[in-house]
């Protein structure tokens, strides 16, 4: 099993509120982790920092055993680890087809061309096969600020998958999706993943759709990671019940999904 | 090589533009001569203004443009006007190059306000240097195309017109193909989304840099056009008024299509021409009406008058 992500003592303190407390982090190639926890516990700052947005107070990061601790965003997207967003992050004044159109681009090459046309053929057919894909066809030429809230977050996680990443850091990628559509688009989002062979570690605050997907928890709580582990151990911690996620119904809906 | 029809359209008009400059009287070939001439100019406003920055110092390369085809001829023995013209780029190339390192770190009002302070340095080195005529500036004469030099004054307008149709025709056609291209495209994802862009993989920092020094060579070009049709340069053109005209005639045209800027320009020529014509002194007053009425009718430009109609059809 070889790693693919590691942190060692990863602090950041914004004043004195402390948005990350000494995580030591390992992801191993083709794993599959949940990140939960309480607003404000620290797990978009996790990602910030992962991905060179934002500089930690202390500590290391390593990608594929190298440290990107520094390196700009675009360089670490470049060695090969993309991100989706919280809020869904798109040109909102471009089409869908346009959105994917750009990503494809900027995944050819890091210096666009001058004279020929971004809208090629070639690209246009490829756009439209990820839209397929990710079955939002439907709003190909619609501007991004009129689809709806889960077609705007499948255009944001497809985006950052098409230059091919090794690991995808999703923050969540449910988040003002209703209950419902949930699964289908993690489902959607999943298969993706799964052909492409990529590593995920995704924020969720949906315990069901933890449970589906994830073969390892990460519980945050106020800076630091309190639990770490199978989703069943995790979820079963009494301080991770206390803390995160509150004393639900142990029983399972009948979904069938483990 | 392929054209689609907007370039076709373009080069039918310059076509039939070339042909109207036989049959029109000498000032109207040299109003639309000026027109098109600052029109490349605010091109390279537009090109900025597309990216999200507005340029408050644009005349830094209209001056530049204008100044090198003036020295070129006076200092340095050239005076093929389109050697001269092709220099003015280059030098507003390299120009580009360096300010862009220290501009391209900057948005909005801070992006203006220090093209504007370049700008007015230049202004500043002109008005103090005695041996390019200080305020005065100096006279464009003596030059040539392909060897052949105009003899009469009406000669020379209609040349300037003509190059000056040719010129806008080729940058339109390049900057029709530079906005639809990975380039300008990415550009406006910029304006929209910087983060974005970054996490796509791209510096937007580089994206704006070839943008900068892109659109500094168009509108040296049209510095340099100006100064073979008026025989004339001074620091004025770089002055912060000179910089603002070009941004008023942007908004004026709006960023619809490659066309708006000439049209703006023509358009803002007519409109000042006559009001100093018929209401002297109050040519201000009247055009800060016409950008008062675009802005709150037209928000778009101009252009918008003309994409209402065929409204569906991407430009
Ligand atoms: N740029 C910032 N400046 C100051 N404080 C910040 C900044 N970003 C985050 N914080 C603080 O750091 C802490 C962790 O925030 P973070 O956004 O990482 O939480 P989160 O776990 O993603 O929460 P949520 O579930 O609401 O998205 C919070 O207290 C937050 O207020
Ligand atoms: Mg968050």
């Amino acid at each position: 099993m070889t790693t693919i992500l590691e942190t060692r003592s990863l602090n950041k303190e914004f004043g004195a509120v402390i948005a990350a407390k000494d995580l030591n982090v390992q992801v191993a190639k083709g794993e599959v982790v949940g990140v939960i926890g309480s607003n404000g516990a620290g797990k978009t700052t996790f990602i910030n920092m992962v991905t060179g947005y934002l500089k930690p107070t202390r500590g290391e990061i390593l990608f594929n055993g190298k440290s990107i601790l520094g390196h700009s965003p675009r360089a670490i997207t470049r060695a090969g680890m993309a991100r989706s967003f919280q809020v869904a992050q798109l040109f909102p004044d471009m089409s869908v087809i346009d959105n994917l159109i750009v990503a494809l681009a900027a995944a050819e090459s890091p210096r666009p061309s001058f004279l020929s046309p971004l809208r090629s053929d070639a690209r246009i057919a490829r756009a439209e096969e990820i839209l397929a894909e990710f079955g939002i066809e439907n709003y190909q030429n619609s501007k991004v600020t009129a689809v709806p809230q889960g077609a705007r977050k499948l255009v944001d996680i497809a985006m950052a998958l098409i230059g091919n990443p090794q690991m995808l850091l999703l923050d969540e990628p449910t988040s003002g999706v209703s209950m419902d559509e949930k699964t289908g688009l993690m489902d959607t989002v999943m298969n993706a993943v799964r052909q492409h062979g990529v590593t995920v570690l995704f924020v969720e605050h949906d315990m069901d759709v933890v449970e589906r997907y994830v073969s390892r928890v990460l519980a945050f709580y106020s800076g630091e990671i309190i639990a770490d582990g199978k989703p069943a151990a995790v979820l079963a911690d009494n301080r991770v019940r206390d803390l995160v996620t509150g004393h639900r119904p142990t029983h399972k809906k009948g979904n069938g999904a483990s | 090589m392929r054209f689609d029809k907007t370039e076709i359209s373009l080069a039918l008009v310059a076509i039939a533009c070339v042909l109207f400059g036989f049959v029109s009287p000498g000032w109207l070939i040299f109003l639309l001569t000026i027109a098109l001439a600052k029109a490349l100019v605010v091109q390279g406003v537009v090109m900025q203004m597309r990216s999200g920055l507005v340029s408050f110092g644009q005349g830094l390369f209209y001056c530049i443009g204008g100044y090198t085809v003036g020295m070129g001829g006076q200092f340095f023995g050239i005076h093929d006007a389109i050697a001269a013209l092709a220099l003015g780029m280059a030098v507003a190339i390299v120009v580009a190059m360096i300010l862009g390192l220290l501009l391209t770190r900057y948005r909005d009002i801070f992006f203006a306000m220090l093209s504007l302070a370049f700008s007015m340095i230049l202004f500043g080195i002109l008005v103090k240097s005695q041996g390019l005529g200080s305020t005065d500036g100096f006279n464009v004469h003596n030059w040539t195309v392909f060897g052949w030099a105009p003899e009469t004054g009406a000669d020379s307008q209609q040349t300037v017109f003509t190059m000056t149709v040719l010129a806008g025709l080729l940058i339109a056609v390049l900057i029709h193909r530079y906005t639809k291209a990975g380039i300008g495209v990415i550009c406006e994802a910029v304006r929209e989304n910087e983060v974005r862009v970054e996490y796509l993989g791209l510096s937007p920092r580089w994206l704006l840099y070839g943008n900068y020094v892109a659109a500094a060579s168009v509108s040296a070009l049209g510095g340099g056009l100006t100064a073979l049709a008026t025989g004339h340069v001074d620091p004025e053109m770089a002055y912060w008024t000179t910089s603002g005209e070009f941004i008023f005639i942007a908004l004026l045209g709006g960023l619809g299509h490659v066309a708006a800027p000439f049209i703006a320009a023509i358009v803002f020529s007519v409109v000042r021409t006559y009001s100093i014509e018929f209401v002297p002194n109050t040519w201000q007053m009247i055009l800060g009406f016409t950008l008062l009425g675009v802005i709150v009718f037209l928000p778009k430009g101009l252009w918008s008058l003309v994409s209402r109609e065929k409204s569906g059809e991407r430009t």
